[in-house]
C-alpha cells in the first residue's frame, strides 16, 4: 500500500522552473499557431521566439536579484540548483540564442527556416540545455542534455544538404556514444555512493576517504570521454570540424559556443571536487587534455583551405584552452572561464555570421567550399566594410588588444600564474601565437592578396549576398561587444566573480 | 587641455584616420599631412611645456578601466619619452608628406594614422597592459603595409613580422602577469601600474626569470641578435615609408622598453644578464657590419647597418649608469632621424630606377649632386663622424660602458669604426667612378618634396650634432631619476657595485660647492 505524498506547494519552489518553462510554452505556442494557421512567414517565428527568449532573459534577472540577496536556491525536491554558475551560463545561453534566431531572416531563402518546426525544436533545445545547467542531479543533467542534443541533430539535417545530412548523422552517432558513456559513468557513481546528486556524490566519497579509487576512475573516465565529445577535446574531436561544415555557418556560430558552455558547467561542477580532492591522476589527464587540445586544433588549423573548417578547429582549440579553467580549478580560474566565454560567444558569432551573409547558393569554379580562402581574396578593394569588420573579428579571435577575447585570454593565463602553473601559462600564451598564424591568413587573403575577377564585377556583392537588415545588426552587436568589451570589463568581472564566489567554486 | 595633451596626441590621429574614411581620394593626402602636421605641432607644444627640471612624470593622467584587476589606463611623459614621442610625430608628417605615388593611397595613410596612435600610445602608456595593448597594436598596421605594398615577398615577410613579434610580446605578457601577481601578493592589490612595479624589490631568483620573459619580447622587438632575421626581410619587402617608421620608431619600443621596464623592475638581474647582453650586442654589432659588407642590395645594407647600430644603443643601455643610459636614448634619437633619413634617401632612388641593386648604379654624384650630398652627410652621421647627431649617442653610450668594461667597449668602438668600411663601400659603388649605365645618365636630382623630407633631417643631424644640450638636460634628469631608483632597489652587492649611486654624487657636488 502506497502512503500519500505530501508536500507542500512552497516546499517545491517552482519559481526555479520559470526560465525552463518560458521557452518550452514558446515552443508549444509556436506548434499551435502552426496548427491552426499553416504557411505563415518565418519572421513571425523569429519575433515570437526573441520575445520569449526576452521574457526568459527577465526570469533570469528575476532569480539573478534572488540569488544574490539569498544565497543559492534549490528547487522542486531538490532536483534544481539555481546557483551563481546556472545563472551566468543560462544568461550567455539566452543572450547567445538572442543574437543567434534573427540571423535566420537572411535574403536568400534557406529550406529549414520555412518550418516553424524549426523554431519549437530550438527553443525545446534552449529549454534542453537549461535544465542541464540548472542542476546537479545526474539524470536530469542527462535529460537535459539529451533533449537539447537530439534538438540539435534534426535543426542540423534541416539545412537539407547532404553534408547536412552526414554531419547530422555523424553528431547523432558520436552524441549517442558520448550518451552511453554518460550514463555509464554515472552508474558507477550511483553504485559507489548510492546517490545521483554530484554534492551527495563529493560527500560520500569524501566521507570514505576515496576507499573505491579504482572505480571512482572507472566513473572518471567514462566521464571524461562523454564530455570529452561534447566540448570537442581532442581526440574526441574528430566530429567538430566535419559537423561544422555540414551545418549552416550560423548553426557552427551558435553550436561553438552554446552547447558548450552548458558542457562546461557540468564539467566543472563534477570535476571540481575529484580535483580538489587531488586525484593526481585526473590532473595529469585534464593537463595533458587540455595542452593536446589547445596545439593539435591550433597545428591542424594551420593547414585547413577553408574558413569554416578552420574556425572549427579555432574553436577547438579554444575549448582547450578553456578547459584549463577546470583543471586550476580556483575561483579565478573559474570566474575567467565564464569571462572568456561571453567575450568569445560575441566574437565567435560575429565571425560566423560573417560567413553567413556571404554564403553563396552555387560556387563558383575557383571555389571547392563554401567559404574557401580564395572566396575572400582581395575583399578590402572590392568591399572594404566587410573586410574590416571580419578583420576585426580575426584579431580578436588571435588575442590582440584591446578586442574581446584578449580580456579573456589574460584573466585566464593570470589564473594558471596565480596558481602556480607557470608552464600550462607559457603553453597557453604560446598557442595563442601558433594560432595567431591562420587568423593572420585569412586577413593576408583578405587585405594583401588581388581580387579575382569575377568578385570585381559584382562589386563585391558576394560578401553582402545573403545580408538583411536583422543580420546587419547583429553584426553590429557583435562588433560592439568585441571593439568596446573593455568598456564592461569590470562590472562584468566583478558580476561574474560574485556569482561563481557565491556559488562555492 | 594641456591635461589631456598625451590622451589627445594619441587618438587625435587615429580619429583623424576614422574621419579619413569620408576624404576624396584626390585629397586624401593633403589631408593626411594637414593631421600629421597637427599632431607634430601638439608634440612640439608638449615639449614647450615639458618642465626641464622635473625627474618624474608629467602630464599624468589616470582614468580606471579595469580596477578590479588593477588596469588602469595611465599615461605620463618624462625625458626618456619625450623626444621619442616628438620624433614619431616628425616621422610620421614627413613620410606622409613625401609619401610618393602610390596605389591605394588613401588606405595606406588612414593606416598611418592609426599606427601613429600606436606608436605614441606605447611611449606614453605607464601602465603595462595600456603599454602592452598599444605595443601588440602597433602590429597590425605594419602588418597592413608591408604585406600590401610591399615587394614580391611581401607576404612571407609581413607575416614573419608579426609572428615573430607576436610570439615574443605574448612571453612578455606572461611575465608582466607574474608581475602583478607579485605585487599582489606583497600588496594584496592587483596592479599593473608601471610607477607601483617600481616600488617593488623582487628577490634575485624572481628578477632572472622575470628578466627572461621580458627581454624575449623586448629582444625580438630590438631585434637584437640571434633574433633579428625577421628584420631585414621586412625592412626587404616593406615599401619606403614602411622601413623608414620601422627603423625609425618600432624599434625603439624594443630598446626604450628595456629602460622603462627592464632596468628599474629588476636591477639585480641587469646586472647578472649585463655582460651576457652586452657580449651579445658586440656580436649583433660585428655580424651585421659583416652581413651588411655582403648585400648588393642597398637597402639591405642598410638596414643591417641600422641593426648593427641598435647594437650600441643596446650597449649603451646596459653601461647601467647614467652616461651610458642618456647615451643609448639619444642615440635612439639619432638613430631615428639617420636610419628613417636614408631609407627615405634609398626611396628617392628606387622611385626612379625601380631596383635597389648597387650593381646599377655608379657615378651617381655626376647626374644627381645633391642626392649625393645629402646621402653623404647621412652615411658620415651613421658612421658616427664627430659634430653629427649619431656621433654623441655613440660616444656617450660608449663612455658609459667604459666604466663597466673597458675591453668590450674597446672592442665594441673598434667594431664601430670597421663598420664605417661598408658605408663606405656602398657609397663608393653608388657614387663615384664613371656613369657607365645607360639608364642613370638622366635621372632627375632630389625633387622639391623629397627635399621638404631631407632637408629638415639633414639640419636636425648637423644641429643636434653640434649642440645637443636641449635635448640631452632633460633626458639626462630623468635617466638620473631612474638610476638612482635601481641603486637604492639592488640588493646584491654586485649590483650597488655596478650601478652607480647618482644622488650621492649630487652630495658631493654641493658639498664641495659649499666648502668652497
Amino acid at each position: 500500500m502506497l502512503s500519500p505524498v505530501n508536500v507542500s506547494l512552497e516546499s517545491l519552489n517552482l519559481i526555479t522552473l520559470a526560465p525552463m518553462l518560458i521557452p518550452v510554452i514558446g515552443a508549444l505556442l509556436i506548434l499551435v499557431i502552426d496548427i491552426i494557421k499553416g504557411g505563415l512567414d518565418k519572421s513571425l517565428y523569429v519575433v515570437l521566439s526573441i520575445l520569449f527568449l526576452a521574457l526568459d532573459f527577465g526570469a533570469l534577472l528575476e532569480s539573478a536579484g534572488a540569488f544574490s540577496k539569498n544565497g543559492i536556491m534549490l528547487g522542486v525536491f531538490d532536483v534544481m540548483l539555481i546557483d551563481g554558475l546556472a545563472i551566468i551560463s543560462q544568461f550567455i545561453i539566452v543572450v547567445t540564442s538572442m543574437l543567434f534566431i534573427p540571423l535566420a531572416l537572411t535574403h536568400k531563402r534557406f529550406h529549414e527556416f520555412s518550418y516553424p518546426e524549426f523554431f519549437a525544436l530550438f527553443l525545446f533545445m534552449i529549454a534542453g540545455f537549461q535544465f542541464m545547467v540548472a542542476s546537479d542531479n545526474l539524470i536530469l543533467i542527462f535529460v537535459g542534455l539529451e533533449t537539447a542534443s537530439l534538438a540539435l541533430y534534426t535543426l542540423i539535417a534541416m539545412h537539407n544538404r547532404d553534408k547536412s545530412f552526414e554531419a547530422a548523422i555523424k553528431y547523432f552517432t558520436m552524441g549517442a556514444l558520448a550518451a552511453g558513456f554518460y550514463s555509464f559513468g554515472s552508474m558507477v557513481f550511483y553504485a559507489l555512493t548510492g546517490s545521483i546528486e554530484i554534492n551527495q556524490i563529493a560527500a560520500v566519497l569524501q566521507a570514505n576517504n576515496y576507499a573505491d579509487i579504482g572505480f571512482v576512475l572507472v566513473a572518471v573516465v567514462m566521464m571524461l570521454a562523454s564530455f570529452g565529445f561534447k566540448l570537442s577535446i581532442v581526440p574526441f574531436h574528430t566530429w567538430t570540424p566535419d559537423v561544422y561544415e555540414g551545418s549552416s555557418a550560423a548553426m557552427a556560430g551558435y553550436m561553438s559556443i552554446v552547447p558548450k558552455i552548458a558542457a562546461f558547467v557540468v564539467a566543472m561542477r563534477l570535476f571540481e571536487f575529484l580535483i580538489h580532492a587531488n586525484i593526481v591522476w585526473l590532473e595529469v589527464v585534464l593537463y595533458v587534455f587540455v595542452v593536446v587540445t589547445m596545439t593539435a586544433a591550433n597545428i591542424w588549423a594551420l593547414v585547413q583551405s577553408d574558413v569554416k573548417r578552420m574556425l572549427a578547429y579555432s574553436s577547438i582549440s579554444h575549448a582547450g584552452f578553456v578547459m584549463a579553467a577546470i583543471l586550476i580549478g580556483t575561483t579565478q580560474s573559474n570566474s575567467a572561464l565564464f569571462l572568456y566565454w561571453i567575450l568569445f560567444s560575441f566574437t565567435n558569432l560575429g565571425s560566423f555570421s560573417m560567413l553567413w551573409i556571404s554564403r553563396q547558393k552555387e560556387l563558383p569554379g575557383y571555389q571547392k567550399t563554401d567559404h574557401s580562402f580564395e572566396k575572400f581574396s582581395g575583399m578590402i578593394q572590392t568591399s572594404p566594410m566587410a573586410a574590416i569588420v571580419m578583420g576585426l573579428f580575426m584579431l580578436s579571435l588571435a588575442g590582440l588588444p584591446p578586442f574581446a577575447l584578449f580580456w579573456g585570454k589574460i584573466y585566464m593565463i593570470s589564473s594558471a600564474v596565480t596558481s602556480g602553473y607557470t608552464l600550462l601559462a607559457l603553453i597557453m600564451a604560446l598557442n595563442s601565437a601558433i594560432a595567431g598564424y591562420y587568423y593572420i591568413k585569412l586577413i593576408v587573403y583578405m587585405f594583401m592578396k588581388d581580387p579575382i575577377t569575377s568578385n570585381v564585377d559584382n562589386n563585391g556583392q558576394l560578401y553582402v549576398a545573403n545580408a538583411t537588415t536583422a543580420l546587419k545588426t547583429i553584426i553590429g552587436f557583435a562588433i560592439i561587444g568585441t571593439v568596446f568589451a573593455f568598456v564592461a570589463l569590470d562590472s562584468l568581472l566583478e558580476f561574474v566573480t560574485a556569482f561563481v564566489y557565491n556559488s562555492g567554486y | 587641455m594641456l591635461d589631456h595633451i598625451l590622451s589627445i596626441l594619441i587618438f587625435f590621429p587615429a580619429f583623424a584616420g576614422v574621419m579619413g574614411f569620408m576624404i576624396n581620394k584626390e585629397s586624401m593626402r593633403a589631408y593626411g599631412t594637414a593631421v600629421a602636421t597637427i599632431e607634430f605641432a601638439l608634440s612640439l607644444w608638449l615639449w614647450f611645456s615639458f618642465d626641464n627640471n622635473v625627474s618624474g612624470m608629467q602630464f599624468m593622467e589616470h582614468m580606471a578601466l579595469v580596477p578590479s584587476f588593477g588596469i588602469n589606463y595611465i599615461l605620463g611623459v618624462d625625458g626618456i619619452s619625450l623626444f621619442i614621442i616628438i620624433l614619431a610625430a616628425f616621422f610620421t608628417m614627413i613620410g606622409i608628406a613625401s609619401l610618393t605615388d602610390t596605389k591605394n593611397v588613401k588606405n595606406m595613410i588612414i593606416t598611418l594614422l592609426f599606427l601613429q596612435m600606436t606608436m605614441i600610445g606605447v611611449f606614453v602608456a605607464l601602465d603595462a597592459i595600456v603599454f602592452y595593448v598599444f605595443w601588440e597594436l602597433s602590429l597590425v598596421p605594419m602588418l597592413y603595409i608591408i604585406g600590401a605594398w610591399g615587394g614580391p615577398l611581401r607576404i612571407y615577410a609581413s607575416v614573419k613580422f608579426f609572428l615573430y613579434t607576436f610570439t615574443g610580446s605574448l612571453v612578455m605578457l606572461v611575465g608582466m602577469l607574474f608581475m602583478a601577481y607579485f605585487f599582489y601578493q606583497a600588496t594584496g592589490v592587483w596592479s599593473f601600474a608601471i610607477l607601483d612595479w617600481y616600488r617593488l624589490i623582487l628577490p634575485e631568483s624572481f628578477q632572472l626569470w622575470l628578466f627572461a620573459a621580458f627581454f624575449v619580447g623586448f629582444a625580438i622587438k630590438v631585434p637584437m641578435f640571434p633574433f633579428h632575421t625577421w628584420l631585414p626581410y621586412a625592412h626587404g619587402q616593406a615599401p619606403t615609408i614602411g622601413s623608414v617608421i620601422l627603423a625609425a620608431i618600432l624599434l625603439k619600443m624594443g630598446t626604450y622598453a628595456f629602460i622603462r621596464f627592464s632596468l628599474p623592475l629588476f636591477p639585480d638581474a641587469s646586472v647578472f644578464f649585463m655582460y651576457p647582453i652586452a657580449i651579445l650586442a658586440i656580436i649583433m654589432i660585428i655580424y651585421t657590419a659583416m652581413v651588411a659588407y655582403a648585400q648588393k642590395d642597398i637597402k639591405q645594407v642598410v638596414a643591417y647597418s641600422s641593426v648593427s647600430h641598435m647594437g650600441v644603443i643596446i650597449l649603451g643601455t646596459f653601461a647601467l649608469n647614467v652616461e651610458g643610459i642618456t647615451g643609448s636614448i639619444f642615440l635612439m634619437i639619432a638613430h631615428g632621424v639617420v636610419s628613417g633619413a636614408l631609407f627615405l634617401l634609398v626611396g628617392v632612388i628606387y622611385d626612379r630606377r625601380h631596383t635597389k641593386l648597387m650593381s646599377e648604379f655608379g657615378g651617381l654624384a655626376h647626374v644627381m649632386p645633391r642626392y649625393a650630398t645629402i646621402f653623404g652627410l647621412m652615411l658620415m652621421a651613421s658612421v658616427g663622424m664627430p659634430l653629427t647627431i649619431n656621433f654623441v649617442g655613440e660616444f656617450l653610450s660608449l663612455l658609459g660602458f667604459y666604466q663597466q668594461s673597458h675591453i668590450l667597449t674597446l672592442l665594441a668602438g673598434i667594431a664601430i669604426v670597421v663598420g664605417a668600411i661598408y658605408m663606405l663601400t656602398a657609397f663608393k659603388k653608388i657614387f663615384f667612378g664613371e656613369l657607365t649605365n645607360e639608364a642613370n645618365k638622366n635621372l632627375p636630382d632630389v625633387s622639391k618634396r623629397e627635399l621638404l623630407a631631407l632637408i629638415p633631417l639633414s639640419i636636425i643631424t648637423v644641429w643636434l650634432g653640434i649642440y645637443p644640450k636641449p635635448v640631452l638636460d632633460p633626458i639626462n634628469n630623468s635617466v638620473e631619476a631612474v638610476v638612482q631608483l635601481m641603486h637604492n632597489k639592488a640588493t646584491s652587492h654586485e649590483a650597488k657595485m655596478r650601478i652607480p649611486n647618482v644622488s650621492g654624487v649630487v652630495i658631493s657636488k654641493t658639498t664641495a660647492k659649499e666648502a668652497h
